[in-house]
């Protein structure tokens, strides 16, 4: 199967990775391969196969409703690219 | 020292033939003067560690030992540790130092390990060579510019240097055994869900396990005891019983029913991997086990499913990186979307671009039931293969690779031809169940590894069996000159 | 042309648990900025959901409460899209298998009608955190307290035609919320929140027309009014020829205005799949009794209620029982104020009046319902008027005092009721006014008669300085002036 360069381009907007032209070319072979490996998948017959999410047929455990945690931010914001006043900063986010 | 295995330093530190600060000098020492030609180090904690070995001492001159106490060993650099930079191989987490531990970092801190270093590994996990590495790549000690496996090839080169005796790793799709296979050293992945993936930076949660290297299956043994078990902060761990996997390891091999999966001796094996498998196979023979043809008839389909669920949990666990919170941000964002697509363009290398790009297109609208859905339903298919096998016989035996250690820059160039390095060992993740790679010959004076892979919970006799081999061989005693 | 409107509701509810859906984080409102945010809830590396019991009980809860199928085995999947407030790049939400499957809600509407609103389904999710648009030198700040707060989103069928079934269906849904203890009911602080898709078509026509999502309706006042608003923009594209975009609109309640969404609609593609990190949540049997046997009483039956035990018309009842705070006021004004109807009275009337106007919830009201209830009783015995109940209830409500007949006695609001005294006064004030006797006595009209008889009563009051007893005084009158 092949990828075509806007479903590439496509892709990389939805994933949030910039690609420029040249990276295009590349992975338009890259992908395009990868998904002929993929692509083996047809021929197996899975009519009557239930998709299988988890390799053991576990049920989840849940948890109580206490609290664990304590305030960390000044430990978590040490670590952080842009902080003021204990918010994250991003580029202004427009509604 | 640094050729005894962690049993033995283990009884060394008890008997007091050596303190803990000076087994870890030792170590740091030989790290320090071995490791520029195989670059199997991403830090070096030498301070941490020091600190930790004296603690270990006091503990253990307060009689409050375990079997790991004071004893050097490394985690693979995806495993969190706290106040010790964790970079996945990445420059997206160069400089991230999270102010927590993995469970399975806290576990071995609790049972009185030193951490020595954080091992080098393919950018987040995603390869089979560790060469994808964004500190450079790593270097197999026993040929000269091959590579080591991946993605845990920093641990497998710091083991089988003996620049440290034991190290953690992890395997989604073969990452703990085919690096064990290439640089001759014995190494464990569980059934999924044995070890606490809490902590261990995600590729595919489904198939991700954390797991042991190590030069002996005893070794192994002793780790997976620190490692094992329920954590009620892994949703997906399992609340069973930990056996002393110690206790069982001289269980006799008598009886014990060997299958060799028909579609793992194909021709994409190389007589000369071919002949060591067998060889190895035929010591077990010697110790009374049986040996019969099965097959896993969807083998073959491994690969293909795995490159459709692999990437597309990838591509979700991923998104967390994206220069807010933590980790690699790039220079002067224009607007939000700037700071998204360049700090993940710049932040991620090649094949971690690739991986996110085609798992974000095998999910998008129109193409999820084409790829996703067929690729769990061909999941389950494989798993039934592996559930009828183990009707069978006891365990699997097989080749780990289609051959050993190749030359750095020969696969690295087309995604494909690495991918296919794990055509072997994908299937087993897939599946869930434990597997285990130990030394069983050369082929071109590098080392290969032989298969042994066992139904679920089966690690006890994995082990065991590994444990059997090692007795009557002594490839895993072999030194890289 | 003659437009059909069509009105469907997705409510997202805060349930009202001490953590976080899958993390061990306090959820308490008005924290300081990320400092209730976790290594889970912030996506460290690494780092795994385990969920909260708690917010599955409450989701069984509300799925009983609105006649509901519980999923018995329920999974969670990742909704995946990028946004500052969103930590993992993915919300972590229900799809396949939604946790409350098909149920209903009957609502009252003012016509004497009941109307029934089918519910799609109900699911769990994580709430997102806060994007702060102040001006943090052209950036915005990111708060990730709320970021992990479990929610139920709640689907509606398309069962609404307009904006009064809406706000109906919308208030009767609050009051079930409310009713549970799921959750606060708190639009203004976010803590329910309702968007409404809206579209019209041809009256009587089978095909839909094309919806648009107004969001941020934080009252339901707003509600009704972006509705209409809403109505008449599509029903002004359509009647010029138009064509309606499926979009998101933001509502400005202060402005009566909406607008497009910007940035969340351009090429959306969720890839919706399930979290690997989670397994089925698998309920037995057991939760579902246990759960089934904590219901509270619910609005519908606490009305059936209130007009059995009290006596309360239809219309009372069904307003008092709709809001669980209300009705827990309701009946500690009624338990020691005992006259049902008087204590209804006043907490339709003059203290949701007030709440209404000040913005606030029955939880704020600065009076209690014992208080109002002692109010009302002395209203019943006839110790203040009417119009000096007033006066004690800004005195109580400003905090003036928190003692009714301190109150009354401070401000000399006692009536006077003593007949001979009262008798004495319209002696005095009628032979100060001999015109206007005059003048009533040769009235043949009975309603002017009664007109005038008000007349006499201004200078009354005055001559009790406000304090006699009016009805008394009407009694008193009328004897005196014959009739």
């Amino acid at each position: 199967m092949t990828i075509s360069r806007t479903d590439i381009e496509k892709v990389a907007v939805l994933a949030r990775i910039q690609v420029d032209d040249e990276q295009v070319s590349a992975l338009e072979k890259d992908l395009g391969n990868i998904l002929d490996l993929v692509d083996q998948l047809g021929t197996a017959d899975t009519d009557a196969v239930e998709p299988l999410a988890h390799p053991l047929d576990a049920v989840q455990k849940l948890r109580p409703d206490e609290v664990t945690e304590t305030n960390q931010r000044a430990a978590f914001q040490a670590i952080a690219p842009a902080t003021e006043n204990g918010l994250y900063l991003v580029p202004r986010v427009i509604e | 020292m640094h050729n005894k295995s962690v049993a033995e330093l283990s009884r060394e530190l008890g008997s007091g033939t050596i303190s803990s600060v000076e087994l870890t000098r030792q170590f740091l020492d030989r790290i320090r003067a071995e490791d520029g030609k195989y670059n199997s180090f991403i830090t070096i904690t030498e301070d941490q560690a020091l600190a930790e070995a004296e603690a270990a001492d006091q503990q253990r001159a307060a009689g409050k030992a375990t079997p790991w106490t004071g004893l050097p060993l490394a985690h693979k650099d995806l495993f969190c540790t706290n106040g010790v930079r964790t970079t996945c191989g990445s420059k997206m987490l160069e400089n991230f130092v999270p102010p927590y531990d993995a469970t399975v970092t806290a576990r071995f801190r609790e049972a009185g390990a030193v951490c020595i270093g954080k091992t080098n590994m393919d950018e987040f996990a995603m390869g089979s060579s560790t060469e994808s590495s964004y500190f450079g790549a790593t270097t197999n000690p026993w040929g000269n510019q091959r590579v080591p496996g991946g993605s845990s090839g920093g641990s497998a080169a710091a083991v089988a240097a003996r620049l440290v005796p034991a190290a953690t790793a992890t395997d989604t799709g073969g990452s703990i055994r085919q690096p064990a296979s290439l640089c001759g050293i014995t190494g464990l992945k569980p059934t999924y869900g044995r070890v606490s993936r809490y902590g261990m930076v995600a590729f595919a949660s489904s198939l991700d396990q954390g797991g042991t290297m190590a030069r002996t299956a005893e070794d192994n043994a002793l780790m997976l005891n620190v490692m094992a078990g329920f954590d009620p902060r892994d949703s997906t761990s399992v609340d069973r019983e930990v056996p002393d996997y110690t206790a069982t390891l001289n269980e006799p091999m008598k009886g014990l029913k060997i299958g060799l999966p028909r579609e793992y001796f194909s021709d994409q094996l190389s007589p000369a991997m071919e002949q060591q498998v067998r060889n190895a196979v035929k010591e077990y023979e010697k110790l009374g086990a049986t040996v019969k043809e099965v097959s896993l008839p969807n083998a073959g389909l491994a690969i293909a499913a795995y490159y459709v669920i692999a990437p597309a949990e990838a591509s979700a666990n991923l998104s967390r990186f994206d220069g807010v919170r933590y980790g690699y941000r790039c220079e002067d964002p224009r607007d939000l979307m700037d700071l998204y697509t360049r700090t993940r363009a710049e932040g991620f290398g090649e094949e971690v671009k690739r991986r996110i790009l085609v798992g974000t297109y095998a999910l998008s609208a129109g193409y999820f039931d084409a790829y996703y859905l067929k690729a769990q339903k061909v999941r389950r298919l494989i798993q039934q293969d592996f559930i009828n096998a183990f009707r069978e016989v006891d365990v699997l035996m097989s080749p780990v690779s289609p051959s050993p250690a190749f030359a750095q820059g020969e696969k690295n160039t087309d995604p494909v031809t690495m991918y296919l390095e794990d055509v072997f060992t994908i299937a087993v993740n897939l599946a869930g169940v434990p597997a285990m790679s130990i030394p069983a010959g050369f082929v071109d004076g590098l080392p290969v590894g032989l298969q042994i892979i066992g139904d679920y919970f089966s690690e006890a006799r994995l082990l065991n069996a590994a444990h059997q081999f090692q007795q009557v061989t002594d490839w895993h005693q072999r030194e890289p000159r | 042309m003659q437009w059909d409107i069509v009105i469907g509701l997705e409510i997202h509810v805060q349930l009202a648990t001490r953590t976080k859906i899958f993390s061990g984080s306090s959820t308490a409102y008005g924290a300081e900025p990320n400092t209730q945010a976790n290594a889970v809830d912030l996506a460290m590396p690494g780092t795994l959901p385990v969920p909260n019991e708690q917010a599955f009980r409450y989701a069984v809860m509300f799925g009983l409460a609105v006649n509901a199928e519980i999923e018995r085995r329920s999974v969670f999947e990742r909704k995946n899209y990028f946004y500052p407030d969103l930590p993992k790049g993915y919300q972590t939400t229900q799809l396949e298998r939604p946790i409350v499957g098909p149920g209903y809600v009957d609502i009252d509407l003012s016509n004497g009608e009941s109307k029934r609103v089918r519910i799609h389904h109900a699911h769990l999710e994580e709430d997102a955190g806060k994007s702060l648009h102040e001006d943090f030198h052209g950036m915005t700040g990111v708060d990730l307290n709320r970021a992990g707060t479990p929610l139920i989103e709640v689907v509606t069928e398309p069962d609404m035609n307009n904006a009064e079934e809406a706000v109906a269906f919308a208030k009767k849904l609050h009051g079930i919320v409310t009713s549970l203890g799921i959750g606060d009911g708190d639009m203004s602080q976010g803590s329910m929140r309702f968007d409404v898709n809206i579209s019209l078509k041809p009256k009587g026509s089978d095909t839909l027309g094309t919806r648009t999502e107004t969001k941020n309706l934080n009252s339901f006042r707003f509600m009704e009014q972006a509705i209409a608003h809403e109505v008449d923009r599509q029903m002004d594209i359509l009647e010029d020829g138009g064509r309606i975009v499926q979009e998101t609109r933001l509502y400005n309640g202060d402005r009566d205005e909406s607008r497009s969404m910007r940035t969340k609609e351009e090429a959306n593609d969720y890839r919706y799949f399930p979290c690997p990190d989670l397994l089925p949540v698998v309920l037995d049997e057991a939760f579902i009794e246990e759960a089934r046997n904590s219901l509270p009483e619910l609005p519908d039956a606490r009305k059936a209620r209130f007009q059995a035990q009290y006596g309360l018309n239809d219309y009372d009842a069904g307003l008092l029982a709709s809001d669980s705070k209300l009705a827990t006021f309701f009946e500690e004004t009624v338990n020691l104020g005992k006259d049902a109807k008087l204590s209804a009275n006043w907490i339709l009337g003059e203290f949701s009046a007030r709440l209404n106007a000040e913005e606030k919830a029955v939880a704020d009201s600065p009076i209690s319902g014992a208080q109002l209830g002692a109010l009302v009783t002395r209203i019943a015995d006839n110790t203040v008027s009417s119009a000096g109940a007033k006066k004690v209830f800004e005195a109580l409500w400003t905090g003036e005092s928190d003692n009714v007949d301190g109150i009354i006695d401070a401000k000399g609001l006692k009536q006077v009721s003593d007949t001979g005294e009262l008798e004495k006064m319209v002696d005095e004030v009628l032979a100060g006014m001999p015109d206007q006797v005059a003048q009533y006595q040769n009235e043949e009209d009975p309603k002017k008669r009664k007109k005038m008889l008000g007349g006499f009563m201004g200078p009354l009051m005055k001559a009790s300085k406000g304090q006699g007893n009016p009805k008394l005084f009407n009694e008193i009158l009328q004897k005196k002036l014959g009739g």
